[in-house]
């Protein structure tokens, strides 16, 4: 059993928190107020649901840089069916054009998952390719235009103005997320002691609860305390928050508590030892592409309905974005070893960083050197981590 | 008699090499057999396609008189055939109990991982093999070269495997070490495992085995009785093959003579 306190995670959230004082500070209060956390939260999701499928296939030792174009394929798709139907067939309903844009995610994925397991083409030149495949299948798609309008009640996936959940279902959901938390932990306790081991020390798992509930009780305030437009109700938490927060809770339960996850972790630890524990190791890699071609289609429904429309230039360089969240998060470019936790708190970091830039004015061209910037910065602590953990 | 495990006439080639060539070779239960030879003799080919490693271009495999077709590891596991490597083979970012479990994992509902009952498993295991493990929690990176291996044996010992194969197991271990698993060696056989010990090292073989079986150039050029031969026998047959009558119910290829 971890303790629980990773102290990578435990860093990066103080660091965020740093950051997160000097842009309010910077920015006279702007970037702290509940309308601006509101919209961070919801830029911050369509990154994070890619970085948890990022930390699998980083952990598995490949790489994907195909993510920004797959978003931007699989929400033409998604787009176009709501929009204009395909070949004369009338107009899907938006979950049906859903459904569609998640399966064709979800063989991309593995169709570039192939090319890796079974012809050993690297996954950096695979998904390469696929980044100038996709954004041109992107393209053609609608021959380049623009495509709208999307079904109405579609939009509020996007987290716009219907879309999120109002004051007293999010008070019952933050209710409820905490004393899931709390009864995993007792279950957790209960098992440990099952099988004669000592569990955690009793204060550091009332602690964590504690953690917890402050957070989420923390994050549903300031949800509730931005209203609705002429509105003095509380818009809550955003749809798109909540798609991210399932999507990573179901990556997250793969990762740590099934084979499958206990194989790319194995497989990113050593290749070798994977494939004489009659680990399918090729399965499992092609497994691993097609769950992240899955998870850009789905945070290509939050793209789409956010913009209201598909255009092909979506998702344009989110996989330096995705790829940063994941590394920041303290998932080793090495390999072996990722967390899905640590990956939701780059995504927001990430995010704080442009969101705060766009509030102080900043170029997009001064934006884009500090993320390139952080992106260097945060591999070489991974690196120096490293280094210094195999040298003890 | 049938034998616990039978290779007749196995050969694998790597392009032109022929590192297995026409080998017939048997181990029975209850037996240590130390597998001799310089570096490329075959020894290691030889049993990475016991051990579903590698597969065969042709020959075939008996388990118990019974043909077996072995084409991965999972194969001969089912088999109970269990290799421990050189370098270990662990996942050094999993913990003792996720690296004992490897590709064979206990799950409960819905089909999700039992850490709880892997560990205790785990500790129970590895406890009996080495009473000194401590670190059940961590990455086995950390470990010694000592306590990888009792990972390693303990999972043998827990899946019941009757086939072991040793691929140079003192070669990262230190004297007291290796002390150690010659004990847990005689523990295996007396259970009734037979156990392939590959080796460069003549002293470890003698100290262990009780039988010797010698390659050369991909071919069995020698079966002896440890204790009816002698080092100096050994290290001429590793050097020049077989020059005498080499061993009983071991064909010796002319060619190779």
């Amino acid at each position: 059993m971890q303790t629980g306190l990773d102290p990578r995670t435990l860093g990066l959230g103080i660091a965020g928190l740093g950051i997160w004082l000097l842009l309010d500070f910077a920015s006279d209060g702007l970037f702290l107020s509940p309308r601006n956390l509101y919209n961070l939260a919801v830029q911050s999701s369509v990154v994070g649901v890619m970085a948890s499928g990022m930390v699998l296939v980083i952990t598995a030792r490949h790489i994907d840089l195909s993510v920004g174009s797959v978003l931007a394929v699989t929400g033409m798709v998604i787009a176009l069916l709501q929009a204009e139907g395909v070949a004369g067939s009338g107009l899907w309903t938006w979950p049906a054009a859903v459904a569609v844009g998640l399966v064709a995610g979800a063989v991309i994925g593995a169709s570039q998952g192939w090319w890796v397991a079974y012809r050993a083409v690297p996954a950096f030149v695979v998904t390469l390719g696929g980044l100038l495949v996709f954004r041109g299948a992107a393209y053609l798609v609608a021959d380049g235009r623009t495509v709208a309008p999307l079904a109405a009640s579609f939009g509020a996936l996007g987290g716009g103005v219907a879309g999120s959940i109002g004051e007293t279902a999010s008070w019952w959901l933050g209710v409820a997320a905490i004393a899931g938390f709390a009864a995993v932990t007792a279950r957790a306790r209960t098992a440990e002691r099952r099988h004669g081991f000592a569990p955690r020390p009793r204060w550091l798992d009332a602690a964590r609860v504690a953690a917890v509930a402050l957070a989420v009780g923390g994050f549903v305030a300031v949800m509730n305390a931005y209203p609705r437009p002429q509105s003095d109700l509380g818009r809550g938490i955003p749809v798109p928050v909540l798609i991210w927060i399932a999507s990573a809770l179901v990556v997250a339960l793969l990762f740590r508590a099934t084979r499958f996850g206990r194989y790319v972790s194995a497989i990113g630890g050593n290749p070798q030892a994977a494939v004489r524990a009659g680990i399918d190791v090729r399965r499992v890699t092609l497994g691993v592409f097609a769950l992240m071609g899955v998870l850009a289609a789905l945070a290509a429904v939050i793209t789409t309905a956010r913009l209201g429309a598909g255009t092909n230039s979506m998702g344009t360089l989110a996989e330096l974005n995705v790829i940063a969240a994941a590394v920041i998060g303290g998932t080793s470019l090495a390999g072996g070893r990722g967390s899905i936790a640590g990956a939701a708190l780059g995504a927001v970091l990430m995010q704080s960083l442009e969101n705060g830039m766009v509030l102080l004015g900043a170029s997009s061209a001064v934006r884009q050197i500090a993320i390139g910037g952080v992106l260097v910065a945060a591999v070489w602590v991974d690196v120096a981590s490293r280094g210094r953990s195999e040298a003890a | 008699m049938t034998h616990l495990v039978e290779m007749t006439g196995v050969q694998k080639s790597f392009g032109g090499v022929h590192a297995v060539d026409g080998a017939n070779f048997h181990l029975d239960a209850g037996e240590v057999v130390g597998l001799l030879g310089h570096n490329g003799a075959g020894k290691s080919t030889l049993m990475a396609l016991l051990a579903g490693a590698l597969p065969l271009d042709a020959g075939s495999i008996r388990v118990d008189g019974r043909p077996v077709a072995i084409r991965s590891p999972r194969d001969a596991r089912r088999l109970g055939i269990e290799a421990l490597y050189q370098d270990l083979a662990l996942a050094d970012n999993l913990p003792a109990s996720a690296n004992l479990f490897l590709g064979r994992e206990l799950t409960g509902r819905f089909g999700l991982l039992d850490e709880a009952a892997m560990e205790r498993i785990t500790h129970e295991v590895v406890h009996r093999v080495n009473p000194a493990f401590r670190d059940f929690q961590g990455p086995v990176k950390s470990l010694s070269g000592g306590e990888r291996q009792s990972i390693a044996i303990g999972r043998a010992m827990h899946f019941e495997a009757r086939v072991l194969i040793l691929d140079e197991p003192t070669a990262a271990l230190g004297p007291a070490e290796t002390r150690e698993v010659g004990r847990l060696v005689g523990r295996l056989r007396d259970q009734g495992l037979g156990i392939v010990l590959v080796s460069h090292d003549l002293h470890d073989v003698f100290r262990l085995s009780d039988r010797v079986v010698v390659m050369k150039a991909g071919c069995i050029v020698a079966s002896r009785r440890t204790e009816d031969t002698h080092p100096d026998e050994v290290l001429e047959w590793i050097i020049a093959g077989a020059q005498r009558d080499a061993a009983r119910g071991t064909p010796v290829r002319p060619e190779s003579v």
